[in-house]
């Protein structure tokens, strides 16, 4: 019955029935613009008179600095080192002076500044000694541990440090990479003309990353307004055997991971797994070209393949160096036209506005338009849903996007979870077909930010809640302890054995403070973590490669230390229970507790606490700031 | 900040509406052709007194007069209401109508978008309720008729229930086939003997059915142009017409066969026009199938059973009350969930 109404509808709507690709629930078909900006070669740019590299350019943790103000360093030379797993370090782009270390503004929805390396080049671009890989004859394990130095990250938007992505779990085998190249959203180039240009190079670093994963199959997804990169990848991967170029029909989002899967392979990758649990791992196409070239020449990630366009004199791509200020890429351009009112990151569909045309290019920096009121209008005012189910119809998840936009309009927030709000890729087809212009995407984020925001404050609460019954019982305990000594005073003042005595109560004491620190301790990390691995779990919603390893990845990051934590309480209740044969009952206890503990919060705890707390806090405020003016806007389109 | 997507390739409400409106033309036409030009002048009532009210009450209720007034939905209501009205309705029936379904149907209840009932239908049932012998005194099609009204007599009819020197009501009325068949029936007639009146034409009513198979070709325009899903209209007639057959198939000599069904009373202006309303109406494919049916197997129920010649409103406005029920229990599967 079911197939037959969707022949039905399929005939209507006049679709095609191509069993070649899978195709997914709706999507939408936006004008493409490519052509602006694939008339001309990926050009470069000279060496700008200062850099800017923030220290946040991936998700996940910020790296630590390891230069000074006044440093001169060398192009390649590594400024910021990846700081627990899910983090990626930051090189200098070109040789120069560290001339400050400070808040900027980065290139981020929030326009909040924040921590940055400023490079001041010598203008002489000279490498630092460059140490290629002989990737074929050497360990996986070693081969991941140099990516971890690389700065390497997944360069389609999502920004995931890559070293992760090729890791081993020990859980699932990869059999298939699918590299991203459908690049769907409009506007952007950058892979396109990448692959056009530097085809062979990109099959050699499939050959890597396939060769890393254990992948026996490797599939290019392109979506089929890029004849020329079809043919050139198509020409680049003849000779190999088990690589193959699939074209995706031009529907937007085909680029998001989930659905390109799905598209290529016909895999539907369940909504609470990764896709590393199917076997399936996506790279981007430039990803895996900077893998090649960090293998075969040593080179760190230092610059990507930018596409400058919109109203600018003459759109292309370039190759920037991380760091370079916007203007620079604009006046490498031709200039912005006079009508130009802002700069938008990324493209038309899930970029954002940046808050000002002083911030650099980072590793996410896929795309900047040049926008104009012409190129996009403002949209007029909203008018209320008439539950057309257009948005229904243009959901790629297969939401109910008029349900959700009710429950987040209402503050329902437990009926918009219900509705798998968090399923949401923020993809826009919706807002995109809304015949009543209603933001609908906005209202998602702010639903997705409140959610987010009360379970953290749940989650505190129930630490706290934690904390205060662990501190009851440690008083209850010490109050057991104190009678003890006492009684083990006046039995030992009646056996005359006054040597001993004032030596165990202190053990005792001893043993039991180191014990309080360590479990506060994991209390403490564990609190942290979560909290990371919440942040961590928001951002991967934004992003359309395939990021859901984070919150796993650093659950198994933090396995162990948590497992080391136990262990120290346990040692030294181990030691308490020798002294005393009393101490030894209320170990037991005390053990059971701590266990209890750990295992409650199994898999938590980061390795830099104060790090990480500093971060979150930052991301939490940001959040706010972003909640506080979704709301304004909110506000504002209802008082109309 | 973040307030992608900056690009939306939508109709605005305006357009969506003004299709529909588009959509309506042929049926108009045909209406105008089998009943005389006196629909056009309901037509024009119907609307005056929908924007006004609209106006009136928008102004009450503080919110801008111009982008509600310019999305043209209370021109549809207005419309459908006039088109399912008897033709030649006195002129008070049209404007108390059309304001019980604006004011009460949908301003009152939050205006555009939060009317849980379809307006039109509501102003019909009141009326319906509230006036059935002029709700159900169809004039015949002039085709048929002893005299044929000129417009100016139909316009004097309808402001002053006035009709020309000579001329007796029963002289330009006639019961409508569902009417006539329902009451034959009663009388204990057989259908075959019944549909041998000539008020029957080779579907349905005759000169009705020329009306009908315009509103079908509006219809179909309006799912070619994408404005109504597929799903609605085909589940109704589907539903409809599977009832009847089955009726049929047991006891022809008492039911009617599916095609008149089809063809008959406000079946295809219900099908494509009335229950495609969306914000009435349950968003799901799946919620559309199981609302339409039921619309179709109500509307034929109430026609054989019910007080009432044609069941569309009421069949119509029982299926609102569903809609809740129906979309809660009909979700999509979402992608990468199992169920």
């Amino acid at each position: 019955m079911n197939s037959i109404i969707q022949f039905t509808s399929r005939l209507i709507r006049g679709q095609s029935t191509s069993t070649d690709v899978h195709k997914f629930n709706g999507g939408v078909h936006p004008p493409g613009y490519k052509d602006d900006s694939t008339t001309r070669p990926i050009g470069t740019l000279a060496i700008p008179e200062k850099l800017i590299l923030p220290l946040r350019q991936h998700v996940g943790y910020i790296p630590k600095i390891k230069v000074h103000v006044s440093d001169h360093v060398l192009k390649g030379q590594m400024l910021a080192e990846a700081e627990g797993s899910v983090s990626a370090a930051i090189h200098a782009p070109t040789s120069g002076t560290v001339t400050a270390i400070s808040k900027e503004v980065i290139p981020h929805p929030s326009g909040l500044p924040d921590m940055c390396i400023t490079l001041t080049p010598d203008g002489k671009d000279t490498w630092a000694t460059l140490q290629p890989v002989d990737w074929r004859n050497t360990a996986k394990k070693d081969l991941v541990a140099s990516l971890r130095l690389s700065g390497i990250v997944g360069l389609g938007g999502a920004t995931f440090p890559t070293h992760i992505k090729v890791r081993a779990d020990g859980k699932s085998h990869v059999h298939t990479l699918v590299i991203n190249a459908a690049e769907c959203e409009p506007y952007i180039t950058c892979d396109d003309m990448l692959m056009r240009e530097r085809a062979d190079e990109i099959v050699k670093g499939i050959e890597i990353v396939q060769y890393l994963l254990g992948a026996e199959n490797c599939v290019i997804g392109i979506e089929d307004n890029k004849p020329e990169a079809t043919i050139a990848m198509s020409e680049a991967c003849k000779s190999l055997a088990n690589v193959s170029v699939k074209a995706v029909p031009t529907l937007y989002p085909s680029g998001d991971a989930r659905r390109l899967i799905h598209l290529l392979l016909g895999t539907e990758i369940p909504h609470d797994k990764r896709s590393t649990d199917v076997g399936v791992q996506v790279f981007n196409v430039a990803t895996v070209l900077a893998i090649y070239r960090y293998f075969a020449f040593g080179e760190p990630a230092v610059n990507r393949i930018v596409t400058m366009t919109g109203s600018v004199n003459s759109p292309q791509n370039f190759e920037v160096l991380f760091g370079t200020p916007l203007q620079s890429l604009i006046t490498a351009a031709g200039g912005a036209k006079a009508d130009t009112t802002h700069f938008i990151m990324g493209g038309p569909m899930m970029g954002f506005d940046l808050p000002t045309i002083d911030v650099p290019i980072t590793k996410a920096a896929n795309c900047i338009i040049a926008a104009t009121p012409d190129l996009f209008a403002p949209p007029p005012p909203a008018m209320p849903c008439i539950r057309c189910a257009r948005c229904a119809d243009a959901c790629p998840v297969n939401l109910q996007p008029q349900e959700l936009y009710w429950f987040a309009k209402s503050d329902n927030f437990e009926k918009a979870r219900d509705y798998n709000l968090f399923d949401c890729i923020e993809c826009g087809c919706c807002t995109y077909v809304c015949p009543s212009n209603i933001p609908l995407v906005q209202y998602y984020r702010y639903a997705k930010s409140e959610i987010i925001a009360a379970d953290k404050a749940k989650e505190a609460a129930d630490l706290a809640r934690e904390r205060n019954e662990f501190r009851l019982a440690r008083i209850e305990r010490e109050k057991l302890e104190r009678a003890q000594k006492h009684a083990e005073r006046a039995a030992s003042a009646k056996t005359d054995e006054p040597k001993t005595e004032g030596e165990k109560p202190a053990n005792t004491m001893a043993a039991d403070d180191a014990k309080k620190a360590a479990i506060a301790a994991a209390v403490e990390r564990a609190k942290a973590l979560k909290l990371a691995v919440a942040h961590a779990e928001g951002q991967i919603n934004n992003s359309q490669e395939e990021t859901k390893a984070t919150p796993a990845e650093a659950q198994s990051h933090t396995n162990e230390s948590a497992m080391a934590e136990q262990a120290k309480v346990e040692q030294a209740v181990t030691e308490q229970a020798k002294k005393d044969k009393q101490a030894l009952i209320a170990a037991a206890i005390e053990r059971a507790k701590a266990q209890k503990l750990a295992a409650a919060q199994a898999g938590v705890a980061p390795k830099n606490i104060e790090n990480i707390s500093a971060t979150v806090q930052a991301e939490i405020s940001e959040i706010d700031a972003i909640r506080e003016k979704v709301k304004q806007t909110v506000d504002a389109k209802n008082s109309d | 900040m973040n307030r992608s997507p900056y690009i939306t390739d939508a109709p605005t409400v305006s357009i969506i509406m003004l299709k529909v409106l588009l959509a309506l033309v042929p049926g108009i036409i045909a209406y105008t052709w089998v009943y005389g030009g006196g629909i056009l002048v309901t037509l024009s009532l119907a609307t005056i007194t929908a924007l006004v009210s609209e106006a009136i009450l928008l102004k009450i209720r503080q919110r801008p007069i111009r982008p509600y007034l310019t999305d043209l939905s209370a021109v549809v209501t207005a419309w459908l209401l006039a088109l399912a009205l008897p033709p030649l309705a006195p002129w008070w029936l049209v404007v108390v109508g059309t304001f019980f379904a604006i004011v009460i149907a949908k301003q009152l209840y939050g205006g555009l978008g939060y009317n849980p009932f379809n307006p039109a239908m509501v102003g019909y049932a009141v009326l319906l309720i509230s006036f059935p012998i002029i709700m159900t005194k169809w004039p015949a099609p002039l085709m048929l008729a002893q005299t044929k009204l000129g417009f100016m007599d139909q316009l004097q009819f309808i402001f002053g229930n006035v009709l020309p020197a000579g001329v007796k009501v029963d002289a330009v009325t006639s019961a409508t086939p569902l009417d006539y068949l329902k009451t034959q029936l009663m009388l204990k007639h057989e259908v075959t003997s019944i549909t041998q009146a000539p008020i029957f034409g080779i579907f349905g009513a005759k000169g009705g059915e020329f009306v009908t198979g315009a509103y079908l070709l509006g219809g179909l325009y309006l799912m070619q142009q994408r404005i109504i899903s597929w799903h609605l209209p085909t589940a109704f007639l589907a539903a409809l017409a599977a009832i009847s057959l089955a009726f049929y198939a047991v006891d022809p000599a008492h039911f009617a066969n599916p095609l008149f069904h089809l063809m008959s009373g406000a079946s295809m202006l219900c099908a494509f026009f009335i229950i495609t309303d969306p914000i009435s109406g349950p968003t799901t494919p799946r919620g559309k199938l199981y609302f339409a049916a039921g619309v179709g197997v109500l509307t034929y129920l109430i026609r054989v059973y019910g007080g009432y010649p044609d069941g569309v409103a009421f069949a119509v406005l029982i299926m609102n009350m569903c809609v809740p029920l129906i979309d809660a229990h009909t979700q999509p599967r979402v992608f990468g969930h199992t169920k």
